[in-house]
């Protein structure tokens, strides 16, 4: 598996289908502790992903990241934005012109996507924000990508179990960060949505590898 | 030629609303909102912030005021994004009175980490306000150089805050003389004037002269006093 190009649209393009499909629950998910916006927000800001990607048809993974990131941080309207507009931002920076991805430069883009969250929303782990489905992420890459015999699938496996592991966890969490740490206590007992979506992204980073 | 300001709001009309409220006061500066998303929902958009930036540069630098949470992140994401960040500063401050505190302090020609300072001043208006506000209730002769003969009350007071007498320190004055039976001037200009009082544009170090006539000259006097001598509650 070459990860290039190609891939990268696939994969933007697989993150627009499952925030189509996953529009409702992330809804249902922010209205438990947030203001009930993430699921349209996501869907409506990766739909303008899509058809920035059609018009501007970038020629690097770094470039189709990188209009990514203008596009969410334009479109989303809510704090997600700004996130994941810095998180891809960032990504794309690590990942600078190269056509084709190895594991360590992925690993090093997937470590610098969550440093661009925690710089910008400056939460920590334990926050119950999506910085607990990206920190596992970032790691979990990293020790895949030291891995000898890691392949980029691998990594992008890792990452995106990780994610989701991190993405369930926020469940018993106290909110310390975002809308939710409003309702303090009341926080608990609900998935982050943010965490959320961020699983989802990452697992669509495999689907577009596999 | 001034600093000019940007307004980063979650609802459009907000940021619109708080442009048209700090244009009153300070007609010379170009204030640009950029407030909801660019269809009109509420949220932040970083091309309407990016367009704002773009218009704004050129001038003496540009401080920009922001609403709740993702407002700060999209600011933040545009200045790592703006070709010269270096004339661009973030206040840390309420929206409403940090723009009308930034764009009366551009108005009269501050740089623009004077306007960011003068936009952050409206924080903590504090205890020391608390105090003179006593004065006026109480009706006691405040410490500072007050003469009173007859009818006439006058006073000098040096302006100790950093800020000087920006749209607050105006508002605080204007706002405890309206409600007293007085006609005070401050400087020759009308002391219940929020406006007027701005005209002054008074620095620190700067002396107010007062001038007091009528039943509540004396505790007009102490109030305009204890409010000056106390900074305003500022640094």
């Amino acid at each position: 598996m070459v990860l290039d190009v190609k891939w990268a649209v696939r994969w933007l393009t697989l993150c627009a289908q499952a925030m189509a499909e996953n529009r409702v629950w992330l809804i249902e998910l922010d209205r438990a502790i947030g203001d009930s916006d993430h699921g349209e927000n996501m869907d409506r800001g990766f739909q303008a992903v899509l058809e920035k990607l059609a018009e501007a048809q970038p020629e690097t993974p770094g470039a189709a990241l990188k209009l990514t990131a203008m596009t969410l941080m334009s479109k989303v309207g809510g704090a997600a934005g700004p996130l994941y507009g810095t998180a891809f931002l960032r990504a794309s920076t690590a990942l600078g012109d190269a056509a084709e991805i190895d594991p360590g430069r992925l690993a090093d883009a997937l470590v610098a996507a969550r440093d661009g969250i925690v710089a910008r929303g400056k939460a920590e782990s334990g926050d119950k924000t999506m910085v607990d489905a990206w920190t596992p992420a970032a790691e979990a890459a990293q020790a895949a990508a030291a891995d000898g015999a890691g392949t980029v699938l691998g990594v992008l496996v890792a990452a995106a179990e990780a994610a989701e592991a991190g993405a369930v966890a926020t469940e018993p969490l106290v909110a310390r960060k975002g809308r939710a740490s409003y309702l303090g206590e009341r926080s608990a007992g609900h998935r982050d949505p943010g965490a959320a979506s961020s699983a989802l992204i990452l697992r669509a980073a495999v689907g577009a590898a596999a | 030629m001034t600093v000019r300001l940007v307004v980063v709001s979650h609802s459009e009309k907000i940021a619109d609303g708080a442009v048209e409220l700090a244009a009153q006061m300070a007609p010379d500066v170009v204030i640009l909102a950029a407030g909801g998303t660019a269809d009109g929902r509420i949220g932040t958009s970083l091309e309407k912030v990016m367009s704002a930036l773009d218009k704004a540069a050129g001038g003496d630098g540009v401080v920009v005021l922001t609403d709740l949470g993702s407002a700060v992140m999209t600011a933040e994401s545009a200045l790592e994004l703006v070709e010269e960040p270096a004339g661009v500063l973030l206040a840390d401050a309420p929206l409403v009175e940090g723009l009308v505190a930034a764009a009366v302090a551009a108005q009269g020609g501050a740089d623009v980490k004077a306007v960011k300072r003068a936009a952050e001043a409206v924080y903590g208006l504090g205890p020391e306000v608390a105090a003179a506000s006593r004065v006026l209730a109480e009706s006691t002769v405040a410490e500072g150089s007050v003469t009173g003969s007859g009818p006439d009350f006058t006073g000098d007071f040096e302006l100790v805050n950093e800020a000087g007498m920006h749209a607050r320190p105006a508002a605080k004055i204007a706002g405890g003389l309206a409600s007293l039976n007085a006609e005070v001037t401050v400087n020759g200009v009308d002391g219940a004037s929020m406006t007027s009082l701005m005209t002054l544009a008074a620095a620190k170090g700067s002396l107010l002269h007062i001038e007091a006539w009528g039943p509540d000259a004396e505790r007009a006097l102490n109030y305009v006093g204890g409010l000056v001598q106390a900074g305003f509650g500022e640094p």
